[in-house]
């Protein structure tokens, strides 16, 4: 068996204030195997996002250790070995879509795409924006901007892809489309995915691993594989597998908070 | 596919709705341009109604007749005092906000001295132009420099503080983003903050065109005998009222030049709309 992918062993996140301590997560473990899809579940604010930062060695664990792709997240980070998209699409107003793109060739010193990996271009229509590649954020409707952003962080073949409740803003129909066009590339790529979403039905249709999270603080409720088979049409949500699958995971929700 | 296709009446109709719309448009952009220019005339015209019911004497007011004519034949004066001042004005223009700029940047960095320094030129900033004009006349001699140094210091505060508030606020997921990628510093500066900053900047930029040519004109009021400034204090001593307009006319255009020279270079730079209301 190779090492898991992301490892996290009693990971605690607390943010001091001179007010109170918020303690966003509370001994988390948990792990996702090399090319495995997992998603993160949780109501607001159980810590999701900071569990996503604690793996992208955007703020350090303040207790517990973190593995990721076998070394640690800092070293992870500087071999480029991740992409993120973060809850809001966090785009340069002043670049176009495809300069926005382009972006991660331009910093952190990589700046040749690696052989065979898909051009700015390719993954903008990939995400289907071709045609849009000169348009301005400005001018790119919200779900628009989230797409340019997941093709960023597609750019150079990242091995561990974060996503922050990407879809969290789009209508259902984009959305549907973004989660099987998301569960294709991720057929393609093999890559890790590490998805944060507050959608039971998104997170389980896209996943083969769910990780509940509770709030106040934010523990893990339960971790589940998803046993559905590997391709999955949108139909796959009506058959009552998915149905008692998802029905779980409410209760998993349920228990965790004060509902 | 026969409701797809439109009636040639409703197409005929939507058709005339965008040209009413465009006529309106059209009135709409020549009102605006027309009225500002009426504005002025009508306040002309009250002040030579004034000045000829009033029986103003030419000392106290001149006609507005007469400082047009003066406009005219003293030319000449006119444009070889402009041209000091200007140089003044552009030159501590310059200076000033590349100082601001250059300063912004270290304040970012550094923020200890930022909280070092930054009281110190809020307190200098509190010192009027009028007061810090004799002080640095005495330093700096009767030439150009400190009429340059004025008209620095005068543009250089609002550059300081908007240029360090356009560099700090840069959307923090963004920021967050240049870590995931292994920027540098550096990266950091030139690719995120320093972009982000430019809508601030260029806000202190247009009103620093028309601080930094009062600053010269203050300057120039303390024992010059060239510029703006110094044609201002003469024609007052004389009690030349209609030079005295005409010079100020003069200065306020070039003003409104300089202020519209920067605001041009604003639509060329920055293309693109600033993230947050600002
Ligand atoms: N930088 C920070 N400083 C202080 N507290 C923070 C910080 N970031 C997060 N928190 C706190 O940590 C907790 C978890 O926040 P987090 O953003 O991880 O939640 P989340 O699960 O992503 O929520 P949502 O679904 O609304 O995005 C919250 O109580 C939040 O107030
Ligand atoms: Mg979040």
């Amino acid at each position: 068996m190779t090492a898991p992918a992301v490892d996290c062993r009693h990971v605690s996140v607390r943010f001091l204030s001179e007010r109170r301590t918020v303690t966003a997560l509370d001994d988390v473990s948990f792990s996702v195997e090399p090319g495995g899809f997992t998603s993160l579940l949780g109501p607001s604010g159980c810590g999701k996002s900071t569990l996503l930062r604690v793996v992208a060695d955007l703020i350090a664990p303040s207790e517990g250790d973190v593995t990721v792709l076998g070394t640690s997240p800092e070293e992870a980070r500087k071999a480029r070995a991740l992409g993120f998209v973060f809850q809001d699409a966090a785009l340069l107003p002043w670049r176009t879509a495809l300069q926005n793109v382009e972006l991660p060739l331009e910093v952190g010193g990589t700046r040749a795409l690696p052989k065979g990996s898909a051009t700015p271009k390719e993954l903008l229509a990939l995400v289907g924006l071709a045609g849009w590649e000169n348009s301005f954020p400005h001018e790119l409707s919200g779900g628009m901007r989230q797409r340019v952003a997941i093709a960023r962080a597609l750019l150079g073949g990242p091995r561990l892809l974060l996503m922050d409740e990407p879809f969290g803003a789009l209508d259902e129909i984009t959305r549907d489309r973004l989660n099987e066009e998301l569960r294709r590339i991720w057929t393609e790529t093999g890559a890790t995915i590490l998805f944060v979403t507050h959608s039971v039905y998104e997170a389980v249709f896209l996943a083969d691993q769910v990780l509940v999270l509770s709030a106040n603080p934010g523990r893990v409720a339960a971790v589940e594989k998803i046993d559905l088979p590997k391709a999955r049409p949108l139909s796959i949500r009506e058959t009552p597998e998915f149905v008692a699958i998802a029905a779980r995971m409410r209760g998993y929700l349920g228990k965790g908070t004060h509902e | 596919m026969s409701e797809m296709a439109m009636s040639p009446s409703r197409e005929a109709a939507i058709r005339a709705e965008r040209d009413a719309f465009l006529a309106r448009q059209k009135s709409a952009r020549l009102k605006r341009r027309l009225l500002p220019l009426a504005g002025v005339i009508g306040l002309i015209g009250l002040w030579a109604l004034l000045v000829y019911v009033l029986k103003v004497p030419p000392f106290v007011a001149p006609s507005p007749q007469l400082v047009a004519v003066t406009l005219v034949t003293k030319f000449d004066v006119l444009m070889t005092n402009l041209f000091p001042t200007a140089v003044e004005a552009i030159a501590g223009f310059l200076l000033g906000n590349f100082a601001a700029i250059l300063i912004a940047t270290v304040f970012v960095h550094k923020k200890s001295l930022e909280q070092a320094f930054f009281p110190v030129v809020v307190l200098i900033n509190t010192i009027p132009v009028v007061a810090k004009a004799p002080i640095l006349v005495l330093l700096l001699g009767n030439g150009m420099e400190p009429k340059i140094a004025i008209a620095a210091l005068i543009c250089f505060f609002p550059t300081l503080v908007n240029m360090v508030r356009g560099l700090e606020s840069v959307n923090p997921q963004a920021l967050e983003l240049m870590r995931v990628l292994s920027a540098s510093k550096t990266e950091t500066f030139f690719k995120l903050r320093l972009l982000n900053a430019l809508p601030y900047l260029f806000s202190a930029l247009k009103i620093a065109a028309s601080t930094a040519v009062i600053g010269a004109i203050v300057g120039e009021w303390i024992g010059s005998t060239t510029g703006i400034g110094a044609l201002i204090i003469q024609s007052t001593y004389n009690f030349d009222s209609a030079m005295l307009y005409a010079t100020v006319i003069v200065g306020s255009a070039f003003s409104v030049l300089f202020f519209l020279a920067i605001t041009l270079a604003e639509r060329l730079v920055v293309r693109w709309q600033p993230a947050s209301g600002h």
